[in-house]
């Protein structure tokens, strides 16, 4: 069994058909990479998986159990599935530290006395150690995406969903950033990701997914797809990413 | 000019001074409760609800304060609820520091990007949750300013509670002038008394602010 599996997933935005019927399996340890033009729908994708939006057809599995349910079970849910955005989205009024151990703290993923260590052996993942008591607002974007990454490690994730996580970095950022997935990949974490950096999908990624006008246009190993992408629209988009 | 008949009167004055404080803490607290709960409410999906709330915004911030103080005072009694002197003004002080309150905190609310609120979800937080560690400290810094101000002017609105002698510091001034025949004097001291703890607690509203709120801003 699949650890995700997206079936025929349909969403709408108002009377706008975003996603039209998607569906995707994504197996334990495997890396996924969503590419496709603006707008194409990788966002909502992810964001479905996540049940961050409602979906008006088909369905959501993760773990063999559907996502879009009950508000506890989601939450249960939630806690297992780590999200990273473009915009890092730290909490600006909590240092590094409390950062990353507000959730499992809450969630009671971990006590009191264990949570600072918890907080040093992630930010020592993103290889942030020294950072553990400075402000989100103090830290590079490079940083602070990493400190994202950590925050979600924290709650011991068994699949990590990124968006574009690399988008909003000034280029000399981007390394340490992809540099950590890379990491995360080797150690066996399940991931999908959106993502314009056609090096690192190219390298990393199991699979490559390309989106087109909400569908998936086409998919499989890096190696096949960027050297014999099948559909003019892939082999145009290959062409222009260059 | 003579301060010197006063001095007997200071008992007076110092008794005028903490039921003031008293009744500026009182609906200062109560009104930030409602403050919290009304913007809450407002931005929350329960139409008749938000509705509610308001109406109570637009009653409170477009009537005097002194008729309602006046209405819980002389008239909530022929519906058989009698609250003395200090009860009746604190509670419509808060109501009327509350309905400012619910504005200013609403403002503050909304300031908190939607994608913080998601973020406290994606990690498995409770609506509670989000909202408590995610959303209102920095929703606080944000109203912060609007609420210390609005808190001087709660302490100089309280001055209307002698109308109904509450017993604080404008109600002693016009007992001790009736005695004394001192009106400048006597004003003149309430007046320094007025400004003294309105920037006291100026100075307390800056010194705990640089305290809670400690994170760099935005940039
Ligand atoms: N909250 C929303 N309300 C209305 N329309 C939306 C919303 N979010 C996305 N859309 C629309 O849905 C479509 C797909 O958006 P999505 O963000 O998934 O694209 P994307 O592939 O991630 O694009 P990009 O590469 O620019 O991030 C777009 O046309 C977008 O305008
Ligand atoms: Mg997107």
């Amino acid at each position: 069994m699949a650890l995700v599996e997206v079936r025929d997933v349909h969403k709408k935005f108002g009377r706008v058909e975003v996603l039209k019927g998607v569906s995707l399996d994504v197996a334990e340890g495997e890396i996924v990479t969503i590419i496709g033009r603006s707008g194409s729908g990788k966002s909502t994708l992810l964001r479905c998986i996540n049940a961050l939006e409602t979906i008006e057809g088909g369905e959501i599995r993760v773990e063999g159990r559907s996502v879009h349910t009950r508000m506890k079970d989601l939450r249960l849910f939630r806690q297992r599935v780590g999200i990273v955005f473009q915009a890092f989205n730290l909490f600006p009024h909590l240092k590094v530290e409390r950062n990353i151990t507000l959730a499992p703290l809450l969630t009671g993923r971990t006590t009191k006395a264990a949570a600072r260590a918890l907080a040093e052996e992630v930010l020592a993942r993103v290889g942030l150690s020294d950072k553990i008591d400075a402000w989100p607002d103090q830290l590079s974007g490079g940083q602070q995406q990493r400190v994202a990454i950590a925050r979600c490690l924290a709650m011991r994730p068994h699949l990590m969903l990124f968006d574009e996580v690399t988008s909003a970095l000034d280029p000399e950022l981007v390394g340490e950033v992809l540099k950590v997935m890379e990491e995360m990949a080797r150690q066996g974490m399940t991931m999908i990701l959106v993502t314009h950096e056609m090096g690192f999908a190219r390298n990393v990624a199991n699979r490559i997914v390309f989106m087109h006008q909400g569908r998936v246009w086409e998919e499989g190993p890096p190696s096949k797809l960027f050297t014999a992408p099948e559909t003019p629209e892939l082999a145009s988009f290959i062409a222009n990413t260059k | 000019m003579n301060f010197l008949p006063l001095w007997r009167y200071f008992d007076h004055f110092a008794e005028g001074v903490v039921v003031t404080l008293e009744l500026t803490i009182v609906a200062a607290i109560a009104g930030l409760v409602i403050g919290v709960a009304g913007a809450v409410a407002l931005r929350g999906r329960v139409k008749p609800l938000a509705l509610l709330v308001r109406a109570y915004i637009e009653i409170f911030r477009n009537t005097p304060s002194l008729i309602q103080i006046f209405l819980i005072f002389f008239v909530l009694p022929t519906f058989g609820l009698k609250l003395p002197a200090f009860e009746a003004a604190a509670v419509a002080l808060s109501l009327y520091f509350g309905a400012y309150s619910v504005e200013i905190v609403r403002a503050g609310l909304d300031s908190v990007p939607k994608s913080q609120i998601e973020a406290g979800h994606c990690l498995g937080l409770t609506g509670w949750q989000v909202f408590r560690h995610v959303v209102l400290p920095p929703a606080l810094r944000n109203a912060y300013p609007a609420v210390t101000s609005q808190f001087v002017l709660l302490l100089l609105g309280t001055s209307l509670a002698s109308q109904v002698a509450a017993g604080e510091l404008f109600h002693v001034a016009g007992f001790v002038e009736s005695r004394t025949y001192r009106s400048f004097e006597v004003y003149a001291v309430i007046c320094a008394l007025y400004f003294a703890m309105a920037m006291g607690f100026k100075l307390l509203f800056t010194a705990f602010g640089l305290l809670a709120f400690r994170w760099p801003r935005r940039r």
